[in-house]
């Protein structure tokens, strides 16, 4: 899974998509998905990565990470295979 | 290695030109404590959902209510509207006030009496009287307020009966100006109605005329409205008067004020939009004292305000069941508040608030009941944080008609527990549990011994 190239995503959190001209307001915590999805880590490898660094027990994170990469599927921002 | 606070990853899309009506960013506000009691040890002694009564909301706003009236006008009195809240403990603290009891059923009529209200301080109002109620009215001295001619005719053919002299007063409907015109109820002004109302009360040896009731509907916006009611019906007090040198004891003015609550689709939060008690005041009495009646023959100002008086002393607390997503990837919330127990959901927007720390993040979010349909929506669309399973959540403004107009439906009622003015907690109605419905409930002989099929 991939985020569609072209998308660029800045350190304080705005995002453009040059596709459809829409722009985002995201998170740190979306910042950093949206990064490790650039640099081709997995949904499995992201919430390990998570888990390792935040203070969240793994319901709530694996709950909350398909959440997320459900509203980019919903806004069209990733790659379809 | 010490980890990092966690914050749940969000994305929001940013809508150009259309002026969120919320802003972007607000800060979400949490409530946790009711008059300074932690929602928390509520829902642990009571469990959730659960309706909490704020006695010293109560007495607070009946006063401010009965100040408004009292400063402006030398004679006020309030019946407490027991449609609207008629919990025995709630309907207690308004008669300790000093209010009387607005009734408008043979229960309601019941229920006054056995808080221990004189039946000359009970209004019977409403269209449904049996003659047994009509009957006991008279005997206890009630104030019978005559919805129609056929009730006017039972009153005289009872009343002869009787040793006593039915006190009445009509319900008077009219233009103020404010649609939908209330004309269902009582007699009509403007087409001379009432007038031949208060002519047949007034030649009948039975009756005597002690008042004159309006409720020209509810949640008014307009306070100028009860200014047109009153003149109105100060006419009719004064043209009684001038014909049979009989004057009306008292002008009844109904209900109607408007809560702080938001009405659905109104842009602006009630709060910042409803007309206060001075504002009604104001329209009230000097339209009275600017009437025709002359000083000293004044009636007596009688309010039977409902939903402006118990609405914010009312609270529910309930928890969230789950979220999920919608096809349409909005986020839902269900909690375990319905439609069937917060009734006022179909009018208002009710303010939902989380009940202990939360996510600062919002989202657009639908906030639905947890009954098996489609109607059971608590609200369509809210900036809302994400709770987690269990979390709690109290909804402020809920003391007006939920607790009345309540359906069992699916599940049993709630408790209901009231907050007295020393912060000590009072269960004052039970939640329901089968021995309740087993108590109405009759198998028939035939049907009682049917489980060997199964
Ligand atoms: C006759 C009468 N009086 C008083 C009330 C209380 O009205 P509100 O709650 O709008 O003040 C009602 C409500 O319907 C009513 O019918």
């Amino acid at each position: 899974m991939k985020l569609k190239s072209n998308i660029a995503v800045s350190e304080n959190g705005f995002m453009f998509d040059p596709y459809t001209g829409d722009s985002y307001n995201l998170n740190e915590t979306a910042v950093e998905i949206l990064k490790l999805l650039k640099s081709g880590k997995t949904n499995e490898e992201i919430i390990e990565h998570f888990k390792e660094k935040y203070d969240v027990d793994d319901a709530t994170l694996e709950q909350n990470i398909y959440d997320f990469i459900a509203m980019l599927n919903h806004y069209d921002l990733i790659e379809k295979q | 290695m010490k980890k990092l606070r966690y914050e749940r990853p969000i994305i929001n899309k940013i809508k150009a030109g259309v002026p969120d009506k919320y802003g972007m960013q607000t800060k979400v506000k949490i409530r946790t404590e009711i008059d300074g009691v932690p929602v928390k040890e509520i829902v642990e002694k009571y469990g959730s959902p659960v309706f909490v009564i704020s006695e010293k909301t109560i007495r607070d706003t009946y006063q401010q209510a009965y100040m408004a009236f009292q400063s402006r006008y030398p004679k006020v009195q309030f019946a407490w509207s027991y449609k609207t809240n008629y919990l025995d403990a709630v309907c207690k603290v308004y008669h300790e006030e000093g209010s009387w009891a607005e009734v408008v059923s043979g229960f309601e009529y019941e229920k006054a009496l056995k808080n221990g209200v004189p039946g000359n301080k009970i209004i019977f109002n409403g269209p449904d009287k049996t003659d047994e109620d009509i009957k006991n009215a008279i005997e206890n001295g009630s104030y019978i307020h005559i919805d129609h001619f056929d009730e006017l005719y039972s009153i005289i053919r009872l009343s002869n009966n009787s040793t006593k002299k039915a006190k009445v007063a009509i319900r008077v409907n009219m233009d103020t100006g404010v649609y939908p015109k209330w004309d269902r109820f009582g007699f009509n002004y403007e087409n001379g109605e009432a007038w031949s109302a208060i002519n047949r009360i007034m030649i009948s040896e039975n009756m005597e005329l002690v008042g004159l009731h309006t409720h020209i509907g509810t949640y008014m916006m307009t306070a100028n409205a009860y200014a047109v009611a009153a003149s109105k019906l100060a006419a009719l007090a004064d043209r009684t008067n001038k014909k049979y040198n009989h004057s009306i004891k008292y002008i009844d003015m109904g209900g109607g004020f408007a809560s702080k609550n938001t009405l659905k689709g109104a842009y602006l939060p009630g709060k910042d939009t409803c007309p206060s008690f001075d504002d009604y005041a104001e329209a009230i009495t000097s339209a009275l004292i600017n009437s025709d009646i002359e000083p000293d023959k004044l009636p007596v100002l009688f309010l039977e305000t409902g939903r402006a008086l118990i609405d914010d002393a009312g609270y529910l607390i309930g928890s969230v069941l789950a979220n999920k997503r919608l096809s349409n990837a909005r986020r839902a919330t269900i909690i375990d508040i319905g439609v069937n127990i917060l009734f006022t959901s179909f009018w208002y927007e009710h303010e939902v608030y989380p009940a202990q720390e939360c996510s600062q993040q919002t989202e657009d979010t639908t906030l639905y009941g947890p009954l098996c349909m489609n109607i059971d929506v608590i609200r369509e669309s809210i900036q809302f944080p994400l709770l987690q399973k269990g979390d709690l959540i109290l909804i402020p403004r809920v003391g007006a008609y939920n607790m009345t107009q309540w359906m069992q439906f699916i599940t049993y009622r709630p408790n209901v527990v009231m907050i007295d003015k020393d912060k000590n907690l009072h269960l004052i109605r039970k939640k329901e549990d089968l021995l309740v419905f087993k108590q109405q409930e009759i198998v028939p002989d035939f049907l009682s011994d049917q489980f060997d099929k199964l």
